[in-house]
């Protein structure tokens, strides 16, 4: 077996219970690992004590192995061999200035001049207003055409640059280039003090505020020894559930949108309202901010509140499948969504795919059983009921997870949470010494995962978030392939990615 | 003679004034399946008041083509318009062979439309003209088979002899029956041309997808409100020519206009219904949408050779 450390999520180990390997071994160890169904969940560089450091964590069967190394001058690219590291090893580079060799798509990630004051690895000058020296793929030939789009967009959404390379209306190539909002929340992290930190997470990705809550507080809890009581996981985790079900019935809402389908948008519109008015009936914020804290959970919780929710739900089930049916019967709707957009299994999971996308392409990937958090366990799953790939299996994976949320909050609202036990209001105490803790949730687009890092006084030495959408962005480019340019957005909102949640 | 044409002219102007109306019957009907109120029956007339009132932005890579473009579109159109028969009524102006002339009026307008587009060198621009121009040229093969086979009916080449008088094809003359095959022809080509779905999308602002509202993205101001009255015009046109189809005739002249209206509110209203239950088609599946209707004229033809004299 390899040298690696296992770990529990929300467990925190010392430091130095992570084994160091030299690189060409660390390089070996994450591939062998790789190869044989392993995924990456974090590799990050960073600082100990005048060295840096490269700690991976990787998934493989249902358990977490860590591993380190020294931080090498040079190293040999590990994209080269396993395309599950190319973002990693990218934003490795730019953060720490170290080229890996043999990288096969070196490219800026975010735009910005490295910690450590090395030579810029781009060659990029950043004193100027665009910095960005990016060679985009491109493709030669008299019929070939480019489009670029964006980075500003028709819509509200978010910056990002789309390059496709095209002939005719068919897309041989879409190239996506994001860091245009680019926060350095990770650095900003390490120096915010305990009661900054959650107003900052908060704000790393809107549409996932509470996932990211929830991944910094079990974090918290796990450093500082804080047991959260029953009644807050369970209303951490209903809130988590209604995420999800705000962002999904929005996105079925958009899809239908996009192929012209206006009735079935602006009912789901309507019901997306009606949940993020669920979030501010339980947090008093739309999208659940100032929800959850380490160690409590700042909800008005009440028998009018608790009677409300399960009303509401109780109202909105059988409108959801109603207009979910209207949706998936109509033909033409399916004639859009079949066959579009296609990523295989394989290819999924060459680039490890995660969450709704990877599932829907056939990856059986859900946090919520393979590494249950909160009250999780005591729930029932979801097993997708198709996984072609296309965009009808991801818009049809978010109905049934919709379906699925709903049962998980009845189930937890049959007992009243608000008879379990009192608010309690402890102060955060420190942070346990040299220890690392890598906490992972099923946020509603995937795996999201935060590994907090301490120093000897318990100070935060290195804040690592790795939002889903870091590893599904190039699931989405290769859905664009040999596809109509035009049903590129379709494919888009299948997918909404995270555009400031990579953006770190 | 003169009252005729002072009574054609106003016809030509009634409907002219209330084409932005019927734009807006299509969004309130889409809004009713959409469980909203939404915007007023006005909102077309607000929209051009708005844009009459601002100010036109021109982007220093373009030429006066790109100003060029939406004038020719909308004279275009309103010619066009006053060569068609309201109500069964003898039009503003008609000469033999005058289908032939407003066709490539039409065309004329596209050509002004696609190059002022290109003019902005904008790559979406570029795109949508190309769509434009493929769908639109497959439009015309419909639309000339009907023609073809109007003038194989009448023995003659006016939109007015074809439309207007006592010798008018309509569903209750004696080639009606042709007309079940070709309204629906004509309806198709009215979607494709009018940038509706299941073709186009009015709606989207996803610049990728669109055909015609991409090509007009840089217009803004006046320009913009001209090329939205010229598409109100257009609609108008389509709508007029198969509620003329459908128009029955030996009534008075109240009755008749009366009729007449009810069947362009009803083809509007048809049109918003269509696009509450329908979604668009993928774009590749567009061209065979308009070979339908050609499919469709082609089998009139075929019938009507029986009924030619």
């Amino acid at each position: 077996m390899y040298n690696f450390l296992q770990l529990q999520p929300a467990v925190p180990v010392k430091r130095w219970e992570i084994p160091v390997l030299p690189f060409l071994e660390f390089r070996q160890a994450l591939l062998d690992c790789a190869a044989e169904d392993g995924y990456v969940v974090h590799l990050f560089g960073y600082a100990e004590d005048e060295n840096l450091y490269m700690l991976a964590v990787m998934r493989r069967n249902n358990c977490l192995l860590a591993v380190r190394c020294r931080l090498p001058e040079t190293l040999a690219s590990l994209t080269a061999d396993n395309l599950k590291f190319h973002l990693f090893e990218r934003e490795l580079a730019e953060q720490f200035g170290i080229r890996p060799q043999g990288h096969p798509w070196m490219k800026s990630v975010r735009y910005h001049q490295n910690w450590v004051g090395r030579k810029d690895v781009f060659d990029n000058d950043y004193t100027l207003d665009i910095p960005g020296k990016y060679p985009y793929f491109q493709v030669q030939g008299d019929e070939i055409h480019e489009v670029a789009v964006g980075p500003v967009h028709a819509g509200i959404i978010e910056p990002g640059h789309f390059r496709f390379q095209c002939i005719g209306e068919k897309v041989l190539h879409l190239e996506i280039q994001l860091g245009y909002q680019h926060r350095d929340v990770e650095r900003l992290l390490v120096n915010s003090s305990p009661g900054r930190a959650p107003f900052i997470l908060e704000s790393v990705a809107g549409d996932t505020a509470v996932a990211n809550s929830v991944c910094h507080s079990q974090a918290v809890e796990a450093l500082t020894g804080t047991i959260s009581t029953d009644r807050d996981k369970r209303i951490r985790t209903i809130a988590m559930e209604l995420e999800r079900l705000a962002n999904h019935t929005g996105d079925l809402g958009a899809l239908a949108g996009d192929v012209a389908f206006a009735p079935v948008a602006a009912y789901f519109g309507r019901i997306r309202g009606e949940f993020l008015n669920l979030l501010m009936a339980l947090s008093g914020n739309r999208f659940g901010k100032g929800l959850v804290r380490p160690g409590r959970v700042l909800a008005t919780w009440n028998r009018a509140k608790f009677k409300e929710l399960t009303d509401k739900i109780t109202e909105l089930k059988p409108q959801i499948e109603e207009v979910s049916n209207l949706l998936f019967s109509a033909h033409s709707v399916l004639a859009r969504f079949e066959n579009c957009g296609i990523v295989s299994r394989e290819k999924a999971a060459a680039i490890g795919m995660v969450g709704f996308a990877g599932r829907a392409s056939g990856l059986d990937y859900d946090i919520r059983n393979a590494f249950p958090t909160e009250v999780y366990g005591s729930l029932p799953g979801v097993k997708p009921s198709y996984s072609r790939g296309d965009v009808f299996s991801r818009a049809w994976i978010r109905h049934e997870e919709i379906l699925h949320s709903l049962v998980c909050i009845q189930q937890l609202l049959e007992n009243d949470p608000a008879a379990s036990d009192s608010d309690q209001s402890g102060s955060p105490a420190r942070l346990a010494s040299d220890s690392v803790v890598v906490t992972m949730n099923e946020a509603w687009r995937g795996e999201l995962s935060h590994a907090v890092l301490t120093g000897d006084d318990g100070r935060v030495i290195r804040y690592k978030i790795k939002d889903p959408s870091f590893h599904n962005w190039t699931g989405l480019a290769l859905a664009m392939r040999n596809e109509g340019i035009s049903d590129f957005p379709l494919n888009n909102k299948s997918f909404n990615l995270s555009y400031c949640g990579v953006d770190l | 003679m003169m009252k005729q044409f002072s009574g054609a002219v106003l016809l030509y102007c009634t409907a002219l004034v209330l084409a932005p109306f019927f734009m807006g019957v299509i969004l309130k009907v889409k809004a009713f399946f959409g469980g909203k109120k939404g915007p007023s029956l006005a909102i077309r007339y607000q929209t051009l008041a708005k844009l009459l009132r601002k100010g036109s932005v021109y982007s220093r890579s373009t030429t006066f083509i790109f100003k060029l473009g939406p004038l020719v579109s909308l004279a275009a159109s309103l010619t066009g318009l006053a060569f068609l028969p309201v109500a069964g009524q003898n039009p503003v102006f008609s000469f033999q062979g005058d289908i032939v002339f407003i066709w490539y009026l039409f065309g004329l307008a596209r050509f002004f439309t696609v190059t002022a587009a290109l003019d902005t060198a904008s790559p979406f621009e570029g795109m949508g003209a190309a769509r434009e121009v493929f769908f639109g040229f497959l439009a015309e093969a419909t639309i000339f088979l009907v023609f073809l086979q109007f003038a194989l009916l009448s023995g003659q080449y006016s939109l007015a002899s074809f439309l207007a008088g006592s010798k008018a094809i309509n569903i209750s003359s004696q080639a009606g029956f042709l007309l079940v095959l070709i309204i629906p022809a004509i309806f198709f080509v009215m979607l494709t041309e009018n940038a509706r779905v299941p073709v186009d999308d009015p709606a989207t602002h996803l610049e990728l997808t669109m055909i015609h509202e991409v090509m007009i993205l840089d217009h803004s101001g006046p320009d913009l409100a001209i090329i939205e009255a010229g598409v109100f015009a257009r609609m108008l046109f389509y709508a007029t020519f198969i509620a003329n189809l459908l128009l029955p005739r030996g009534y008075g002249l109240g009755t008749q206009i009366l009729l007449f209206s009810l069947l362009v509110l009803l083809l509007y209203i048809g049109i918003g219904v269509l696009e509450s239950i329908t979604a668009r088609l993928k774009m590749d599946q567009v061209p065979k949408f308009i070979l339908t209707s050609f499919a469709l004229a082609f089998f009139a033809i075929i019938l009507s050779l029986e009924v030619t004299p």
